[in-house]
């Protein structure tokens, strides 16, 4: 039997498959919007906002990841406001959420102490704990992010190459920055059980810096970021299977190892 | 189209910023198929008065009528060209081809959750033939030069079809053999399709050698006149005095700048 079909004996990492799959597709569609904007940290404040939101869920009983994307979603739009009524700075706004909520979470998870919490699982992520049902939601919510992606694609094309002359051919660009805030939320959370809340910003962002180097279309810099997703996100799964390391860690390793050799072919 | 009537009409149009006014009160018709050069010296409200016009800023006063309609209430974005400031507005990096930065031209004329379809696709090519530059389709945008570059941003103003295009200082960091080839570019435009053309600019003798009208904003109106009129009146000397050299000087030191 080839080691291949043996690693597919486990129904623990068939589900790390389903669900890793679906967030490496996602992952950079929202990226190329992000890092294009300079809004990169974005997803790695939403990382830290949905960090509060999973200690809350445990605090209140409540499923944590859900409660993470609530938290996420409305800290997403809270950003949104302070940064476009600029009463702060947009870089200080990030500051102020990511340290916020980290502190929020520090707090939280004391008074959770006792209650069973795998902090780590969530920080860096873990696969096995990924259950059937985490599967059937993360699968259900991708769709629905793709979807509304496709949707408005031509729309935030337009409003990140150029703002204000999508304003002028009357592109509702207001609710264009919300709605991308929005689905950076959703993608954020439906990566927690992947690669944990600390490791989610690499994947939304290196596999788009990789595409990048190649100076192409802007449809096929998203087909080869999402080449790059994909391939790291199995290659990590199943390197991280076979030498018994951490799945998350894994998984941004192999990303960041392509992104160096790509950066280092290019620069030749 | 319609070409009696006025394209544009300002009504008594004020803004300011804070206590600072940067428009105290202007009023101008524009008919169609006008060229008109707005010109002026640095800080004097132009650009202030195009966002204003476009519908990207609110003016604290007067109201602004394009096509017949209130600005608040147009529906028809699509008659709308824009070529903004180019220099400020790119970032070279971005990783999109003449041909996809053309097509967002069309967006706004197939509006919300409308797909793309083969004719966008032809007025695409168009748009790209008419300014000479569908032999760049599949180049990067950040690769071309200046002068490339804004000839594509008018193709995708052009893709619009549109009835008026409004050009904010499209020829800075342009070197001068380009600036005189844009400049035909445009009269062609207003000539041969009978686009109304709203320039700014700071480049007055190019203004004065193509523009139909001229108009004078130093946070009035402070003249409005044929270009003929305009020339004879020697307005040039009030308007910017020892400025209008300081600028000339700096267009050439942008001469090379372009890669």
């Amino acid at each position: 039997m080839t080691p291949f079909l043996d690693i597919l004996h486990y129904d623990f990492v068939i589900r790390g498959f389903e669900a890793g799959i679906v967030v490496a597709i996602i992952a950079p569609i929202i990226g190329i919007f992000l890092v294009l904007r300079r809004y990169a940290l974005i997803a790695d404040t939403l990382a830290h906002v949905s960090l509060a939101g999973l200690a809350l869920g445990s605090l209140l009983g409540v499923n944590p990841v859900a409660m993470a994307l609530v938290v996420t979603i409305l800290s997403s739009l809270g950003i949104e406001r302070l940064r476009t009524t600029r009463r702060v700075y947009g870089d200080s706004a990030l500051a102020l959420f990511l340290s916020g909520s980290l502190a929020l979470a520090v707090v939280l998870l004391g008074i959770a102490h006792g209650f069973d919490i795998n902090l780590l699982n969530y920080l860096f992520g873990s696969i096995i704990t990924v259950t059937a049902t985490d599967v059937i939601a993360i699968v259900l919510l991708g769709v629905i992010v793709i979807a509304i992606l496709a949707l408005f694609y031509k729309e935030l094309v337009y409003v990140t190459f150029d703002e204000e002359a999508a304003r002028v051919s009357g592109i509702p660009t207001k609710s264009i920055n919300t709605l991308l805030m929005f689905m950076s939320a959703l993608t954020v959370s439906l990566a927690i059980p992947i690669v944990g809340v600390l490791l989610i910003a690499a994947l939304i962002v290196v596999p788009v810096i990789t595409a990048l180097q190649f100076r192409m279309s802007f449809t096929k810099t998203i087909i080869c970021a999402e080449a790059v997703s994909i391939i790291s996100v199995l290659a990590g799964i199943i390197a991280s299977f076979y030498l018994n390391l951490a799945t998350g860690g894994t998984i941004v390793l192999v990303m960041i190892g392509v992104f160096l050799l790509v950066l280092m072919w290019k620069s030749r | 189209m319609n070409t009696g009537g006025n394209i544009i009409e300002l009504h008594d149009i004020a803004f300011s910023y804070g206590e600072r006014e940067v428009l105290g009160g202007i009023s101008l018709d524009v008919p169609y198929g006008d060229y008109l050069g707005v010109v002026g010296p640095n800080g004097a409200g132009k650009t202030t008065l195009l966002k204003i016009i476009l519908g990207l800023l609110k003016p604290s006063r007067g109201s602004v009528m394009l096509f017949g309609t209130d600005i608040k209430n147009l529906k028809s974005r699509s008659r709308i060209g824009y070529v903004p400031q180019k220099a400020t507005n790119f970032d070279a990096d971005f990783p999109a081809t003449v041909y996809e930065v053309v097509l967002m031209g069309r967006y706004a004329s197939r509006g919300l959750f409308h797909r793309i379809v083969e004719s966008d696709r032809q007025f695409v090519k168009r748009a790209l033939e008419d300014v000479d530059m569908w032999g760049f389709h599949d180049r990067l945008i950040g690769d071309l030069s200046g002068g490339q570059q804004q000839r594509v941003f008018i193709a995708r103003a052009l893709a619009t079809q549109p009835d008026v295009m409004f050009l904010d200082e499209p020829t800075i960091g342009i070197d001068r053999r380009a600036r005189e080839d844009f400049y035909d570019l445009l009269k062609k435009l207003n000539d041969g399709s009978g686009i109304a053309l709203v320039l700014i600019s700071h480049d007055i003798k190019m203004v004065t050698k193509h523009a139909k009208h001229i108009a004078c904003i130093n946070r009035d109106l402070t003249c409005h006149l044929s270009t003929e009129d305009f020339v004879k009146a020697d307005k040039t000397q009030d308007l910017f005095s020892d400025d209008l050299d300081v600028f000339t000087r700096d267009h050439h030191h942008h001469h090379d700048t372009i890669s």
